[in-house]
């Protein structure tokens, strides 16, 4: 089970600002679904490499060459708020 | 013009190469298609004389829809998203740019679950997907405007990307062919991640003729992804008509001991394995100890590489921007109003999965998990060439019918799930029409075949052969003209 509290932490870390009906679905839904996915606990995998990647590949490395990089003037297009050649955004200290 | 909708791709670009047929006037047929679309199958269409690039190479003059998770420069792509909303990116998708490059023209981009989370196309954020075969139901998910563009003759042939399903079941829900090939075949730059580790794009198409071009037009190495490799030696299709000298393996823990099987969908399933024997395949019953466990890993895996995937979108570079005084505000309710609920709850589940104390319960736990689904199949091609299984456990269902319970939404995927987490291609083919638990008209049934990483060419030949041998031609009555 997970409650309430825990639903408003995991929350604040992943940036969402839920309503408090939305908080109180989450910890029904998010319950059910951790219920489900708790068996994997119950396997005994003392010693199994994790899968971290699918196909066999190290240090993958290519040439140091120069190339264009996209121009600031095209990355600040679809900005909400560009300003001066940046993204502006509200004062983290407000 | 109905004629013309009825080509396959392939059959297509051949009269166009001899000139029996005009690229513009088979563009326009399908642009015009395309605009009266009642599925809801696009977000956004190309205008007349929309500016195309290459009227040469081996895709010349095809028409090609493209999921809306794929970047393309200045055209709108917004992955399903109203936090992308009016998003025009400044660069384009090397999957795109390559059909492109090959001579494919860019029609359309379709409809999907938000961020590709959805096994319904219920989750977009501009209206559910109707399916063609019943506009009361679901076309599935997440590529579901791409499987209902091109099972509805509003596409020739459409790409998508597949995570834990999401190209192999909407391919089976619209009767069509859908594949997804090995993690790494196929570039994921200019790809809008979902799960990074699992995420990979591949053709939705009308037969495994057109699937073997697109995908062949699509694998490559690309410099832009450095866990890109290529298919070695690229698609070729023999075109074999008997699977003579070839084992496939029944996992019964995904077919024969699978829970929630519909009837209709054994019946067809089990009616193609007798075709597989009458073209001289070996069909045996094998085991994938692990593969029931496969839903439990990819809900750790797949929502704990999106809650990170999914942090950029804070409403400082690109998207909308919900104003707030202060910075955490500004992100906070960016996102509560940008995202939708199937995203939110994702991004909710794999933040808690990593976060300070249950990351090696969770995400470490699942990863092992998906260490010994690979074996499992490692162990089953030893024994055999191919393994195969019903693609969806169900027909299409009736939209709404799993909205409220995420876990009845999540299980659609059960037969889907352990490729990905074992980066193995696999290949849905429309095998037959069945009713629906209850019953109800007939709906298609998707068989699936599944081989050993890059075996992609063999899936093809083997179930170019099996096509041949099921002759599939049903086409949805509200197609037919």
């Amino acid at each position: 089970m997970i409650e309430k509290g825990q639903v408003v932490h995991v929350a604040r870390l992943a940036r969402l600002e839920l309503s408090e009906q939305e908080l109180e679905r989450m910890a029904r839904e998010l319950s059910g679904i951790l219920e489900h996915v708790d068996k994997l606990s119950e396997l005994d995998l003392e010693g199994v490499e994790p899968t971290l990647h699918v196909v066999a590949l190290q240090n993958v490395l290519r040439p140091d060459e120069p190339h264009a990089s996209l121009p600031p003037e095209k990355a600040l297009e679809s900005a909400p708020d560009p300003a001066e050649g940046a993204f502006r955004v509200p004062s983290p200290q407000a | 013009m109905g004629e013309l909708l009825e080509l396959t791709a392939s059959e297509a670009i051949e009269r166009i190469r001899k000139r029996e047929l005009s690229d513009d006037e088979y563009f326009e047929a399908y642009r015009e298609a395309a605009a009266g679309d009642p599925l809801n199958a696009y977000l956004w269409l190309a205008p007349e004389n929309h500016e195309q690039g290459n009227r040469e190479g081996p895709l010349a003059g095809a028409p090609v829809a493209v999921k809306d998770i794929f970047c393309t420069e200045g055209v709108l792509t917004t992955a399903g998203s109203r936090i992308l909303e009016g998003y025009r990116p400044p660069y384009t998708a090397t999957a795109v740019r390559r059909l492109s490059g090959q001579g494919a023209r860019l029609l359309g981009k379709t409809n999907m679950d938000e961020f590709a989370m959805g096994s319904s196309n219920e989750n977009s954020g501009y209206g559910a997907v109707l399916n063609p075969w019943d506009p009361g139901r679901v076309p599935g998910g997440s590529s579901g405007g791409s499987a209902a563009a091109v099972a509805g003759q509003m596409a020739p042939w459409a790409i998508g990307t597949d995570t834990g399903g999401s190209i192999r079941q909407p391919a089976a829900l619209c009767g069509i062919v859908g594949m997804k090939p090995t993690y790494g075949a196929v570039s994921r730059y200019g790809m809008i991640a979902f799960a990074s580790s699992l995420d990979q794009c591949g053709p939705l198409t009308r037969d495994v003729t057109d699937a073997a071009l697109l995908l062949s037009a699509l694998e490559g190495r690309d410099p832009h992804d450095s866990t890109s490799v290529g298919i070695e030696g690229g698609i070729k299709l023999s075109g074999r008509e008997d699977l003579k000298g070839l084992r496939f393996g029944i996992p019964r823990e995904l077919a024969v001991d699978a829970e929630g099987i519909e009837a209709g969908v054994q019946e067809v399933f089990d009616r193609t394995v007798a075709l597989i024997e009458g073209l001289g395949g070996e069909v045996d019953e094998c085991e994938l100890p692990h593969s029931p466990h496969g839903i439990s890993a990819y809900y750790v895996l797949a929502p704990a590489e999106a809650s990170a995937n999914l942090a950029r979108y804070d409403g400082v570079r690109y998207g909308i921007r919900e104003p707030s005084e202060d910075l955490v505000g500004m992100y906070e309710r960016t996102r509560a109003e940008g995202f939708g609920d199937e995203v939110k709850r994702r991004i909710m589940l794999g933040t808690y999965a990593l976060s300070s104390g249950f990351y090696d319960a969770y995400y470490g736990q699942a990863q092992r998990v998906r260490t010994r689904i690979a074996e499992d199949f490692d162990a089953a091609f030893e024994r055999f060439d191919f393994v195969i299984t019903p693609t969806s456990p169900s027909v299409a269902f009736e939209l709404g019918a799993r909205t409220d319970d995420p876990l009845a939404m999540y299980m659609s995927d059960y037969c889907t799930v352990p490729m990905p987490l074992a980066g193995i291609p696999a290949i849905s083919i429309p095998a037959g029409l069945a009713e629906p638990d209850g019953g109800g008209p007939e709906l298609p049934v998707g068989f699936q075949i599944a081989g050993p990483a890059f075996s992609e060419s063999g899936i093809l030949d083997a179930a170019y052969a099996l096509e041949r041998a099921i002759g599939f031609d049903a086409v949805p009555e509200r197609v037919s003209r």
